[in-house]
């Protein structure tokens, strides 16, 4: 695996963004601005880019109610999504999806997802839509360690193998669902992956706060499924840096819990490290990307609240393509 | 014209839709059949015989047996239309809406709404539903209420074979999902089918009969009961408007209303409990937007609240009959307003 300068300050740029996004988030929920439940994905960056940016518009996602970060990495407008959080008329979704349903089919976002487990299948059909299209393209479905347990993502999988599909099951581990932990949640001593391996489908396993592992790893995935091998599917042992919610205050996590992850499984830090340290790119580099996303973030941010309420005579709207 | 079952009519259609539209494809149960046998595919050829011949037609990638996973093959067929597929995906018996719920009200019914009108989801749901032939309290539920009462997905229920016809081309060629009932009792009803292109609008009522004394309202099974009530009401002298819905969401209620106006008497025959029914459904609109017009309360006919029950007898109770919607008929043109 070899990244261009390009793709690199790129792959940056797109962690950094769902960084920024989030963490924004953090602190503007608090204002109360903004209503409804929000879960946040910092910390988990280098799976939604390490993957993303190795799809073309054409292959297909879906995400979970933690799907911000799939959202950028698939290629979802930032300002829309965040007019979108905001409830606004200028939302990717017109304000009527929130936080837990952004889509943009036409980047191949097929929805965030309110239910856990809710999307699974979904990948599946799109996997036998992008068969029949026959130019090697794949379903993607994100999961958590939550959904790992619902009986919709074992169908899903049963499903994709059982009709060898191009359908690639993403287990983001992050160690809770929701307010318990995987060693309790997760009823086996193996790890997710092997239940992917007991469908009979192959599965990698890597480190999803490095984004170079989660790259290297879902580059041999996608190139084993893209020629017609049938499903897959990859384990990312990643960490949560915010609660389930906005307002959770997390009282299941350990004494100096989460000041250890982020000071020994940060995902851009590790990025940063790696790219100066191989002289691939500087620290200047770096900070100008940064200094570019804090200006986005701050943007979108301003242009959402300035942004109208969607008008309420649109309530009944958009239910029907065409009702009579 | 060719004269058909509804079987025949809903084999017929999904094969010539077929062939002229390839994103169109069909997943389910046995829609194929005997996959990984000794007797090998189309050793049953679909369970209800509705999908014959299909899956050597177009073979194994737009005919695609699943296992027994209802929520994967609605959430795949969700995943499908959004992906730009047309698909058709079959439910055995409709009762299994209970393990696919999810799929359907969460999520296949929610996203164009959800994603700010830009999705489109032209997947149709075939569902095979109804009382009548014993296959008691998880195999004979009429579950359309419980669909017809979800925002974003369309329900149509076939009676006739050019219904059968015109509706599932209807089904198709939309762009939302469709929850398309075929009532087991059904599928040997022979009729005329029109030749080539034929679509059936949905929200359109179909007047089986007009009579003018009182307005019967039915869907599937109990619009052939209502027809036979009616037969035993005619000698003497009473005439009914019977209504075939053909569709519950959307609903005609122009159609009703306009009935109703008439003749002031409205019954609804609804193959399921009277709880939060269709039958309530309508008695409710009708109440509250043709008050005027009504000589009588509104009568339901429904089954009681209570399960399907397995023995002949039990299940004939259950099920509402010619004999109690006749009785209906003349229970409201026999009411007289007190003082």
């Amino acid at each position: 695996m070899q990244l261009n300068r390009d793709e690199l300050l790129g792959a940056y740029r797109r962690m950094k963004t769902i960084r920024d996004f989030e963490e924004r988030l953090h602190e503007e929920i608090k204002t109360g601005e903004i209503a409804g439940f929000t879960h946040l994905y910092a910390g988990q960056e280098a799976v939604a880019v390490g993957i993303c940016d190795q799809l073309t518009v054409e292959d297909k996602i879906v995400s979970t109610h933690r799907g911000h970060g799939h959202c950028i990495a698939k290629g979802c407008d930032v300002k829309g999504m965040m007019k979108e959080i905001y409830g606004r008329a200028g939302g990717l979704c017109k304000g009527r999806g929130g936080s837990m349903h952004i889509a943009d089919l036409d980047v191949g976002m097929l929805g965030a997802n309110g239910i856990v487990g809710g999307g699974a299948p979904q990948a599946v059909g799109a996997a036998i839509a992008a068969r029949l299209q026959g130019k090697g393209r794949v379903g993607v479905a994100f999961s958590g360690d939550g959904a790992c347990n619902q009986g919709t993502t074992f169908e899903a999988m049963n499903l994709a193998s059982v009709t060898k599909v191009p359908a690639i099951f993403v287990f983001e581990n992050n160690h809770y669902s929701e307010h318990t932990g995987d060693a309790y949640a997760v009823g086996t001593d193996k790890d997710i992956a092997s239940r992917a391996e007991a469908f009979g489908m192959r599965a990698w396993r890597a480190n999803g706060c490095d984004f170079f592992d989660t790259y290297s790893a879902f580059a041999e995935l996608l190139e084993y499924v893209r020629a017609g091998n049938g499903p897959a599917a990859i384990e990312l042992d990643t960490e949560r840096y915010y609660g389930h919610f906005e307002g959770d205050p997390q009282r299941y996590r350990g004494k100096g819990e989460l000041e250890r992850i982020r000071e020994e499984r940060d995902c851009l830090k590790a990025f940063r490290s790696r790219v100066t340290e191989a002289a691939l790119l500087t620290n200047e580099d770096l900070d100008a990307v940064d200094t570019e996303v804090g200006e986005l973030i701050d943007e979108a941010v301003a242009e959402a609240r300035a942004d109208e309420l969607p008008d309420a005579a649109t309530v009944a709207d958009d239910v029907y393509v065409e009702y009579y | 014209m060719a004269v058909m079952n509804i079987r025949e009519a809903i084999a017929s259609t999904l094969l010539s839709e077929m062939e002229r539209d390839e994103d169109i494809i069909l997943l389910g149960e046995d829609v194929v059949g005997g996959n990984g046998t000794a007797g090998g595919p189309e050793a049953i050829g679909g369970i209800w015989g509705t999908s014959p011949g299909l899956w050597e037609k177009f073979g194994p990638e737009r005919v695609i047996d699943t296992p027994i996973s209802e929520s994967a093959i609605i959430g795949a067929a969700a995943g499908a239309a959004l992906s730009g597929k047309r698909p058709v995906a079959e439910l055995m018996f409709a009762d299994f809406v209970g393990v696919s719920l999810d799929q359907l009200w969460n999520q296949m019914a929610k996203f164009r709404y959800m994603f700010g009108g830009k999705a489109k989801c032209p997947a149709v749901v075939r569902l095979v539903y109804g009382a009548g032939m014993q296959t008691a309290a998880q195999h004979s539920q009429s579950v359309y209420a419980m669909l017809t009462a979800i925002p974003g997905l369309k329900v149509v229920l076939p009676t006739t074979p050019a219904d059968a016809k015109g509706m599932l081309t209807e089904a198709l060629r939309g762009d939302d999902p469709v929850m398309f009932f075929e009532h087991k009792t059904l599928y040997g009803v022979k009729g005329e089918v029109p030749d080539g292109d034929h679509r059936q609008r949905f929200g359109e009522a179909r007047v089986v009969r007009e009579g003018g004394d009182v307005t019967v309202v039915a869907c599937g099974r109990m619009v052939n009961f209502s027809e036979k009530a009616a037969e035993k009401l005619e000698p003497d002298g009473i005439g009914i408007d019977l209504l075939d819905l053909r569709t519950t969401s959307p609903l005609d209620e122009d159609a009703i209303l306009e009935s109703v106006e008439q003749t002031g008497r409205l019954v609804v025959v609804d193959e399921s409990p009277p709880r939060c029914s269709l039958a309530s459904d309508i008695a409710s609109m009708v109440s509250e937007r043709a008050f005027t017009s009504l000589k009588a309360p509104p009568a339901m006919v429904t089954a009681p609240h209570s399960p399907i029950p397995f023995a002949r007898n039990l299940e004939r109770a259950w099920v509402p009959s010619p004999q109690k919607i006749e009785e209906a008929v003349r229970r409201v043109l026999g009411f007289r307003q007190e003082g």
